[in-house]
């Protein structure tokens, strides 16, 4: 009985006695796929990180360099070969009964999260994830309601098929099924993936959205550097398993022939701002939007 | 080489709703050699018109032409498809061997081309798409770039002299997305391929020689790469953008400063006359 009430109203702290100030730390954590075997696979390899409570994070990498494992670790979906990881300073593999909480806490949106959507009609799949939870109709409705309100869906989206939804409207239905379980941190593998610049907008700025207004902890996978740079402060580069680079966009976009390397890009502006500072070193590097870009082209105009 | 007429298609309807019109009457015009690249937001209906330009559909009212044979026409459907490849998105739903060079081999097979041709065929593909050394691999060690030149050799292996690629490098990472689009400038500017590439990055179209911009089952704009990213406004309006570097030269207009309208690339930002006046 004791385990549902806690089911039922999570506590941003729930059982966590030793207090921790990072929401998500991994300790030296390895995975190592089909060990043993001919086709043993070390995917993740000896990664530390820590990560604040309210932190929003971009975990950029080419594809296979280990970010969709790295981040099945974060609810429990794969268990690390060895390494720790803790939630709110708490070990999540030490109690299995808790790991249902734990996948209730960290939210995970999928890659084209829209091909998930099942029911026929747009409030009943974002009411499925809660209606497991045990919850009340009533509290169950209540979350479906403002978790789609979040996502920028109103009313006149409730009853529709999901077919019947544009591609960006789709995911964001999608991103809201995650929502209503009201997980404390949301992590979202490339959320922007296969949809137009206004889709891309719209989704971006609804995550933002999250991350001010309801002060989730939120994770952003993603191949694109602008999203990178124009959503997080806190950048963190994947490559053959390991983190290799943690620092804000600044400081990771002034290694540009680094990210190259390793198969990845810097935004558009932000190489055109290295080129105009080779020739120019009056003109500043490390600005990657074009107001920023502009204002600093502006002020050699006019001092 | 495509010469459609007032295209027009309507997805049926079911139950109370109204049948969907995707396309309004797109007149278009296509010529041998040429590199199109198409723009839109989502459900603009360039994957529809795409989907025409195979026989995958056809066309409800209007006529389409390939190579003068009308799509509407069953007869020609097996010449058109050979005439005109496709890839799309995902890599992952069109390899469908075990082993890369059986994949590239399904196409002629089907043809009826001769094993000794199929052979030939398969190693020219590889090779025009840089994936020879892994004719062996198995597709699934692969990466994403990687599978889609796979794709693409699998298309190219049946020698069609037009390829239409529906958003390949919407799932690509930075480095694939490269991959995919230097196989595809190659085949333009080397071998003379006539290619129509849908896509959502400005980047990517801006290396075009045409764009065509799909609003709504409409055909509107229908220009150079210049000319087209020059109205950033009407683009932005169309729920499309313009490369970076476009956008920062409009606005630094704005601000007053004299920066050509049509830049695409940061070499030619680099060699405007008000910007080197500033270096």
């Amino acid at each position: 009985m004791k385990a549902q009430t806690n089911r039922l109203n999570p506590q941003p702290n729930e059982g966590a006695e030793e207090t921790s100030p990072y929401i998500i730390e991994l300790r030296q954590i390895s995975h190592i796929y089909n060990e043993d075997s001919v086709f043993e696979k070390r995917a993740i390899d000896n990664v530390s990180l820590k990560i604040k409570a309210g932190e929003m994070v971009a975990l950029i990498g080419h594809t296979g360099s280990g970010k969709s494992t790295l981040i099945q670790h974060l609810n429990a979906l794969l268990k690390p070969s060895s390494g720790m990881v803790l939630i709110n300073g708490k070990d999540i593999h030490t109690d299995k009964a808790k790991l249902k909480s734990i996948r209730q806490r960290v939210g995970l949106v999928f890659q084209y999260p829209e091909h998930q959507l099942f029911e026929a009609e747009v409030f009943k799949d974002v009411a499925f994830g809660p209606n497991q939870m045990g919850l009340t109709e009533e509290e169950v409705n209540t979350r479906v309601k403002s978790a789609l309100e979040v996502v920028g869906l109103d009313e006149s989206c409730y009853h529709k098929s999901p077919f019947e939804l544009s591609g960006g409207q789709k995911r964001r239905a999608a991103i809201a099924g995650v929502l209503a379980m009201r997980p404390e941190i949301l992590i979202l593998d490339e959320p922007t993936a296969g949809l137009d610049p206004r889709g891309r907008d719209e989704i971006l700025s609804q995550i933002k959205h999250m991350h001010t207004k309801l002060g989730l902890t939120i994770i952003l996978v993603s191949h694109s550097m602008d999203d990178a740079a124009r959503l997080t402060d806190r950048i963190l580069v994947m490559n053959k398993g390991c983190i290799i680079c943690d620092g804000t966009p600044i400081e990771v976009f002034a290694q540009g022939e680094m990210l190259k390397n390793i198969g990845l890009d810097v935004p558009q502006i932000s190489s055109l701002m290295t080129c105009l500072h080779e020739k120019n070193s009056n003109l500043p590097t490390g600005i990657f939007s074009v107001e920023a870009a502009a204002d600093a082209i502006m002020k050699l105009v006019r001092p | 080489m495509i010469l459609g007429e007032k295209l027009t298609f309507e997805y049926a309807a079911y139950d109370e709703t109204p049948p969907v019109l995707t396309l309004k009457g797109v007149d278009i015009t296509v010529k041998a050699g040429e590199f199109i690249a198409i723009l839109g937001h989502n459900g603009s209906g360039k994957s529809t018109l795409a989907k025409h330009l195979n026989a995958l559909l056809v066309p409800a009212e209007g006529t389409l032409w390939i190579k003068g044979a009308d799509t509407k026409d069953a007869e020609n459907t097996w010449r058109i498809r050979q005439t005109v490849g496709m890839v799309f998105q995902n890599p992952d739903n069109q390899i469908i061997a075990t082993i890369v060079e059986e994949d590239v081999a399904f196409g002629p097979e089907n043809l009826g081309v001769k094993p000794t041709e199929i052979r030939k065929r398969v190693d020219e593909s590889l090779a025009a798409v840089g994936m020879s050394e892994h004719s062996l691999a198995p597709p699934h060690h692969l990466s994403g770039g990687q599978k889609q030149r796979v794709a693409i050799a699998g298309v190219l292996a049946m020698h069609p002299e037009c390829i239409v690629l529906d958003e390949p490098t919407a799932m690509l990472d930075p480095s694939g997305r490269r991959e995919v689009m230097e196989t595809i400038t190659k085949l333009n500017r080397e071998s003379g391929m006539t290619v129509i590439l849908i896509t959502h990055f400005m980047e990517e179209a801006a290396q075009a020689d045409r764009i065509l911009v799909m609003d709504d089952g409409v055909l509107v704009m229908n220009d150079i790469p210049r000319n087209i990213f020059r109205q950033a406004e009407a683009m932005q309006k169309l729920g499309l953008g313009v490369p970076g570097v476009t956008e920062l030269a409009h606005e630094l207009r704005r601000r007053g400063l004299d920066v050509a309208d049509d830049v695409l690339t940061i070499e030619e930002f680099m060699s405007d006359k008000a910007i080197k006046s500033l270096l």
